[in-house]
């Protein structure tokens, strides 16, 4: 954690990709780590919403992952960076409903195939790049004001 | 409407949180689909399901949830009872399934924390 540094806050968490009983633990603590900060109850939970959205991606979709979390004076940005299957088409995965999940996500309760577009929701910027049998990079800003 | 009053209107057995009955809640938001949860439930609210995995706690705590209902009779396995007393959430579990428990808690003046869905999505 860079403190000196203007506010600026860096921080980065390994995640396993098919460990579905860690799922959603990262999140938590980001969570955590932006309300200790003094950030605006709905940044927090903005925040937390799209990060639990990529968490829960890289854990069913991906062989492990990357979260960074920066906080700038101005923003709060996540960038979720994994290693898997990828997704070959973008806009139909963004769409509502649209969903590639399997039966175990699915009894989890997740696979609605809201996850990308909620980001889009509750994110102020969203940037989703992503290769076939490489990886997903999502990187999500929430503005503090 | 205090959460003591939810436990009585619903029959409910108190599982973690016997502490925290003296809580005032006045919306609610139910479903089974935990990436619906996250689209639309309201921080404050109750979340009325039937899944009792961890991620519903997990989900709760991202959401600032005030208490968790399992209806149709869940119990909450081991490792999700932990999980919520550690992060402090309540958990209530009714037999009534999710229409009656919704249909209850309505009557007695608690209210959707959302009426309808516009354009597939709604921000806090």
């Amino acid at each position: 954690m860079l403190e000196s540094d203007n506010n600026l806050h860096k921080r980065s968490f390994d995640i396993e990709g098919g460990n579905f009983t860690n799922a959603g633990t990262v999140s938590t603590r980001i969570k955590s780590i932006l309300k200790e900060i003094g950030l605006p109850d709905t940044v927090v939970r903005r925040s937390a919403i799209v990060c639990y959205e990529a968490e829960i991606n890289i854990v069913s979709y991906a062989k492990k992952g990357v979260i960074n979390l920066t906080v700038t004076p101005e923003t709060v940005e996540i960038e979720a960076i994994d290693e898997g299957q990828g997704i070959p088409n973008i806009e139909l995965a963004m769409q509502p409903g649209y969903s590639t999940a399997n039966q175990q996500i699915r009894e989890m309760g997740f696979g609605a195939g809201m996850g990308l577009h909620n980001i889009n929701t509750y994110a102020d910027i969203f940037d989703i790049t992503s290769e076939v049998n490489k990886g997903t990079h999502l990187k999500m800003i929430i503005k503090k004001h | 409407m205090k959460l003591s009053e939810v436990k009585e209107t619903l029959n409910a057995e108190v599982v973690v949180g016997q502490e925290k009955l003296d809580m005032e809640v006045k919306t609610a938001f139910g479903a089974d689909l935990m990436s619906d949860v996250l689209a639309f439930a309201k921080a404050g609210s109750l979340l009325l399901t039937g899944l009792t995995n961890t991620q519903v706690i997990r989900i709760a705590n991202v959401l600032d949830i005030a208490a968790i209902i399992l209806v149709r009779g869940k119990k909450p396995p081991a490792e999700t009872l932990s999980l919520a007393k550690d992060l402090q959430i309540p958990i209530l579990t009714t037999k009534y399934v999710l229409f009656e428990t919704a249909g209850r808690l309505y009557v007695k003046g608690i209210v959707g924390c959302l009426e309808k869905v516009e354009s597939g999505s709604a921000r806090i």
